[in-house]
């Protein structure tokens, strides 16, 4: 075996982490989407100037993680603190990382308006389709017929309504300069994924307005399936819900180069 | 020829998830059964050789557990997700 | 500064700019409305962070947001607007971060009316949020010291990192009076440690949360938060005295309704009534050191609120029976008038009170002969 120097590395653990291992149950994306969004700043060289915005949900303890500025906001409200922090500090890079519970029910409103203001924020959308804090109810972006604690018998779209589509919906929005959906499922998804960060990193770097990435991703524990698995039902079932795709791309936004 | 790989799996991160077993393109991991992290886990390992440092496994890992390297032959390595 | 024309919501509008306000998130709602309208056209012009958000619940967040950057931050709005604020006075609190909220008060419960009012004296001073927090609550009573507490307001959010909050009634809000403004301070940002502001290149991430997991922690935090408040009750402590000297009995009043009392205390002196009055500054920290002083040598308190009677059991909490307490409350957004405070001293001046009657039930049986 050849010696293990700097000069072999191939892939090793971002720095924008800190040594603390997350609390996520096994084989749950929220990790990935993290070391992304952690990988991104460090190759962008933002660690040093980023403030977070951690939620409520799963990922309310992400500011353990990264090693940047954090705040923890009430449930929802993370793109009014945001909000709050980058009007006062325009040079800083700001984002929250919020759940389909936090952004796209309770958070409902503080996410339109900043869409719509064109706060220049950067925000992680981790789409699950329940709340997994709590232990698995179902959310805005439950799939129709999909069981969980509150939906026992499977989601009745005529008793509890339909799945919201983030992403489309945001795009309609003047204020948006990049919003995107992508998935967690499998490595080129991953890949594409991660692109797509860096592009709504860049788009908040150089001032184009809003930003979001949605982002499919899985809940083994409360889907009640192996990780393995959890990624074939974001394949076979999320994706079609949630199709994947570029929602809105300011013109601004599609000259940058990665 | 291939080029030649190998991987180190942090006890510290390693949840034991198989995530990274199933991408595996090599087919060259699985979790050491022989062996608990602290926090109790059977940690992923490759059991045999043909790992050629794609970086796959890193790239799926939830816990940023992996690291991995290749040996040197003449192309420098392309980075993950690059 | 030469005295001028102040309208209250503009006064406060000005006040905070001069006191150095570099961010304001608020949302229209009446009677508060001039302040947002005011800063809407004077902190963009001098360069600082004006947003009108898209409900009082964005706008406390985004000062929560502001304030834990380690900026002076305010938000001002009226008692609905302030009751949908009252998540974030809580995470904020929770998180030991200065802001400082104005709530011009309005008639209530519910939507109520538009009327002035001092009936969220309890939510201001004895909660609103979840958890266990104590509000500074200062309570202007004309435009100059809606002037002088705004600007103090900041200085003491900072202090002591929580909350301070003006409340006022709806009628000093919109009332005119002459008044001073202070000189505009220079805009210095404070450089907190323990803002989230951003590594720089300087410094090991900070974290500001509100979470704390492990109950051990959380009431290590409710301990620290009390200490801080009792050195607040010690040292922070304002009011007004009128007439104490040689006063027989004492009307406790804040605001407005204290405001009426004075005239009322005053032509109660022209026909030889010993009336004295005490006007709260900080209904909270309240002055119970000065009431305690008062009972040795008055024969009785007089509290006017326009409320129910919300502050009337901290007087009576401060009191402890050993002396006669009345009420004389106007509710629903109606001012008292003069003459009536001023026919509750006179009853008072001529009649034995004690200390076996409910001041609430007694006041409610005059009530019901008036109204």
């Amino acid at each position: 075996m050849v010696a293990t120097n700097a000069n072999n590395l191939v892939y090793e653990r971002p720095e924008g982490f800190t040594d603390t291992p997350t609390h996520y149950c096994p084989g749950c994306t929220h990790g990935v989407a993290h070391r992304l969004i952690a990988e991104v700043l460090e190759e962008m060289d933002l660690i040093d100037r980023t403030i977070g915005v951690a939620p409520v949900g799963c990922s309310v303890f992400a500011y353990n993680y990264f090693d940047t500025d954090f705040v923890e906001a009430p449930h929802g409200r993370a793109p009014a603190m945001a909000t709050g922090i980058k009007r006062v500090l325009p040079d800083r890079i700001v984002f929250t990382y919020q759940g389909d519970g936090d952004l796209a029910s309770i958070g409902m409103g503080e996410i339109v308006h900043a869409a719509a203001r064109g706060e220049n924020l950067t925000v992680i959308f981790i789409n699950n389709a329940n709340y997994g804090m709590t232990g698995g109810q179902m959310a805005p972006t439950t799939l129709p017929g999909m069981k969980t604690t509150s939906s026992p018998n499977g989601r009745d779209v005529e008793t509890q309504g339909f799945p919201i589509r983030m992403a489309e919906m945001l795009s309609t929005l003047d204020g948006v300069g990049y919003c995107v959906r992508r998935s967690l499922h499998d490595p080129k998804n991953i890949r594409l994924a991660k692109k797509a960060i860096r592009t709504a990193f860049e788009t908040q770097a150089r001032g184009l307005g809003f930003s979001m990435v949605e982002l499919l991703s899985t809940c083994p524990t409360n889907w009640g399936m192996t990780p393995v698995d959890s990624l074939k039902f974001v394949e076979q079932h999320m994706v079609p819900a949630f199709p994947l795709g570029d929602y809105k791309v300011a013109a601004g936004v599609a000259q940058i180069k990665i | 020829m291939p080029a030649k790989g190998w991987i180190e799996v942090s006890d510290t991160y390693c949840k034991g998830c198989e995530l990274c077993i199933s991408a595996c393109p090599q087919e060259v991991m699985e979790l050491d059964m022989t062996r608990l992290t602290p926090k109790g886990y059977h940690p992923a390992h490759t059991f045999k050789d043909g790992c050629t440092g794609c970086a796959i496994c890193a790239l799926v890992c939830p816990d940023a557990a992996i690291t991995v390297y290749r040996e040197i032959t003449k192309a420098v390595p392309t980075p993950v997700g690059a | 500064m030469p005295r001028e024309l102040w309208k209250g919501n503009e006064a406060i509008a000005e006040a905070s700019v001069r006191a150095g306000l570099d961010a304001y998130f608020g949302y229209p709602i009446t009677p508060q409305t001039e302040i947002l309208e005011y800063l809407s056209k004077r902190m963009p012009e001098l360069g600082r962070a004006f947003v009108q958000a898209e409900s009082e619940l964005g706008a406390i967040n985004m000062v929560y947001g502001a304030a834990c950057a380690g900026v002076r931050v305010m938000s001002t709005s009226s008692s609905p607007g302030v009751s949908l604020m009252m998540e974030g006075l809580s995470y904020i609190q929770g998180t030991e971060v200065p802001a400082v909220l104005v709530n011009v008060m309005r008639g209530g419960p519910g939507l109520g009316n538009i009327a002035p009012s001092q009936a969220d004296y309890n939510q201001a001073v004895h909660g609103g949020g979840h958890g266990d927090y104590h509000n500074i609550v200062l309570a202007p009573a004309s435009v100059q010291e809606a002037i002088d507490l705004t600007v103090m307001s900041f200085d003491l959010a900072e202090k002591y990192r929580t909350i301070c909050m003006v409340i006022l009634d709806g009628s000093v809000g919109q009332m005119m009076e002459p008044a001073k403004m202070p000189e505009m301070r220079p805009m210095q940002r404070a450089n907190w440690d323990w803002a989230t502001d951003g590594r720089m290149g300087k410094r090991p991430r900070r974290i500001l949360s509100s979470i704390y997991l492990d109950p051990i922690e959380e009431e290590k935090l409710n301990l620290r938060l009390l200490s801080r408040w009792k050195t607040i009750q010690r040292d922070e402590v304002r009011y007004k005295e009128y007439f104490l000297d040689d006063a027989e009995f004492v009307i406790v009043g804040f605001g407005t309704a204290g405001r009426v009392a004075l005239s009322a205390v005053r032509q109660a002196r022209a026909k030889g009534i010993k009336v004295g009055l005490l006007r709260p500054i900080t209904v909270s920290p309240f002055p119970f050191e000065a009431i305690e002083q008062l009972v040795g040598r008055v024969s009785g308190f007089l509290v006017t609120e326009m409320n129910s009677g919300q502050m009337l059991e901290d007087v009576r909490l401060a009191v402890k029976g050993r002396v006669p307490v009345e009420f004389y409350g106007r509710m629903g957004g109606v001012v008292p008038f003069t003459e009536e405070i001023l026919h509750e001293i006179e009853r008072i001046a001529s009649s034995k009170l004690s200390v076996d009657v409910d001041p609430r039930e007694a006041w409610l049986e005059r009530m019901a002969q008036a109204v």
